[in-house]
C-alpha cells in the first residue's frame, strides 16, 4: 500500500514540474489536470471518498474552464533566461521551508493514528446526535456548519466579482460615454481663462 | 451549424440525464453516502457544461439564462442563510430543528438535507454562470470591440 501512496506522489511532483515547465499552455493545463487525478485517487486509498469525489469533479471542472478560456488566447511562450538572483532565492527559501517542514513534522502523530479525542468524539456519537450516517456530513453540516457557511458566502462573493467584471453590457449607453473625452482636451473644451469671462460679459452687457 | 458534430450530439442526447440523475442522487443522499451538495452541484453544472458545449450557447442559455443563474446563487445563498437562522425557533443558530428519525433513512438528519439542497442549488447555479461569464461573455466583448474597429 505504501509503494502505491509513493508511485502517486511521485506522479503527482512529476506532473506539477511539467505543468510549469511545458511551453504549451494546453500541454500545462492538461498535465494540471493530470496531477489532481491522480490526487484525488490518492484520496480514495486514504480512505476519504468524499474527498475524491469534489477532487475529480472539480478537477473536470476546472479544466474544461481553463481549457475553453485560455486556448483561445494568443500562446506566447516565454523566451527570455530567467534572473540568476531570483534561482538563488527561491532555493534558498525552499531549502529553508524544507528544514523547518522536517523540524515540524517530527511531532506530528504517525500516520493513521489519531490522538484527538475531539475526532474520537465525533466518531462515536455522531450518528446519534446528528442522525447522518455519513459522518463527514454530519461534521461539515451539523458540528461545522459555520465554516460551510462561510465557504459558501466565499463562493456567492467571487462569482458576484466574477459577474461584475466580466459583464458584456456596460451600465452606460454607448453614445453617453462617448461624450466624456479621456485625454489631452481641445482648446475649445478647456474652461475660458479669468480675463476671458470679463471681456465676454463686457461685451454682452 | 452551432455547436459539435453529430456523434458528440447523440452521446449527449444520450448521456446528459443520466448525469443530470446522479447529480441530484449525489446531493440528495449526501449525508447518507460520499458526496454532499458540493460536489453534487458541481456535477449538475457539468451537465450544463457538456449541454453548452454539444450544442452551442444558445440552447443552453434558453434553458438557464444568466439572470436566472444568478437569481437561483442569490436564493440557494439565501435558504442557507435562512435554515441557519430558524434555529433561533429552537434555540440557537445552526440549531438542527427538524426531528430526526432512524438512521440510513432519507430523512433522518434533519437540516442537513435541507442544507445539502441548498448548496446543490446554489454551487449548481454559480458554477453554471462563471463559466458562462469566463466563456461565452468575453467572447461577446472581443465582438464589440472588433464592430467597433469597423
Amino acid at each position: 500500500m505504501l509503494f502505491l501512496f509513493y508511485t502517486l506522489l511521485i506522479f503527482c511532483i512529476i506532473g506539477s514540474i511539467i505543468a510549469i515547465e511545458a511551453r504549451n499552455i494546453l500541454a500545462s493545463v492538461i498535465s494540471a489536470g493530470v496531477v489532481g487525478m491522480a490526487l484525488s485517487i490518492l484520496f480514495l486509498f486514504l480512505g476519504a471518498p468524499d474527498i475524491a469525489i469534489t477532487q475529480v469533479v472539480v478537477e473536470i471542472i476546472v479544466l474544461i474552464v481553463l481549457i475553453r478560456s485560455t486556448v483561445s488566447l494568443d500562446n506566447t511562450a516565454i523566451t527570455k533566461h530567467r534572473d540568476t538572483f531570483a534561482i538563488l532565492s527561491s532555493l534558498i527559501f525552499f531549502g529553508l521551508f524544507l528544514v523547518f517542514a522536517f523540524m515540524a513534522f517530527q511531532g506530528l502523530p504517525t500516520f493513521g493514528e489519531p490522538i484527538m479525542s475531539v475526532g474520537r468524539q465525533y466518531l462515536e456519537n455522531s450518528v446519534n446526535q446528528t442522525g447522518a450516517s455519513n459522518v463527514v456530513m454530519g461534521i461539515l453540516m451539523d458540528y461545522r456548519a459555520y465554516d460551510t457557511l462561510g465557504e459558501a458566502t466565499v463562493i456567492f462573493t467571487a462569482i458576484l466579482g466574477a459577474f461584475v467584471v466580466l459583464r458584456a453590457k456596460g451600465k452606460k449607453k454607448k453614445e453617453e460615454s462617448d461624450k466624456i473625452r479621456v485625454g489631452i482636451p481641445e482648446k475649445e473644451d478647456l474652461p475660458m481663462s479669468l480675463d476671458q469671462i470679463e471681456t465676454s460679459s463686457d461685451s454682452t452687457s | 451549424m452551432e455547436g459539435m458534430t453529430f456523434i458528440v450530439k447523440t452521446t449527449t442526447k444520450l448521456l446528459i440525464g443520466i448525469i443530470f440523475l446522479f447529480g441530484i442522487y449525489i446531493t440528495f443522499y449526501g449525508h447518507l453516502t460520499p458526496g454532499g451538495g458540493f460536489a453534487g452541484g458541481i456535477m449538475l453544472a457539468c451537465g450544463m457544461i457538456l449541454m453548452t458545449l454539444a450544442f452551442g450557447k444558445r440552447m443552453s442559455l434558453g434553458k438557464l439564462s444568466d439572470f436566472y443563474a444568478s437569481l437561483l446563487d442569490n436564493l440557494g445563498a439565501f435558504t442557507f442563510w435562512t435554515i441557519a437562522m430558524l434555529g433561533y425557533i429552537g434555540g440557537y443558530f445552526f440549531m438542527n430543528f427538524i426531528e430526526k428519525s432512524n438512521p440510513f433513512g432519507l430523512l433522518s438528519s434533519g437540516t442537513i438535507l435541507t442544507i445539502n439542497i441548498a448548496i446543490g442549488v446554489k454551487v449548481f447555479a454559480s458554477v453554471f454562470a462563471v463559466f458562462m461569464a469566463l466563456t461565452i461573455f468575453g467572447r461577446f466583448v472581443s465582438g464589440l470591440i472588433s464592430e467597433d474597429e469597423d
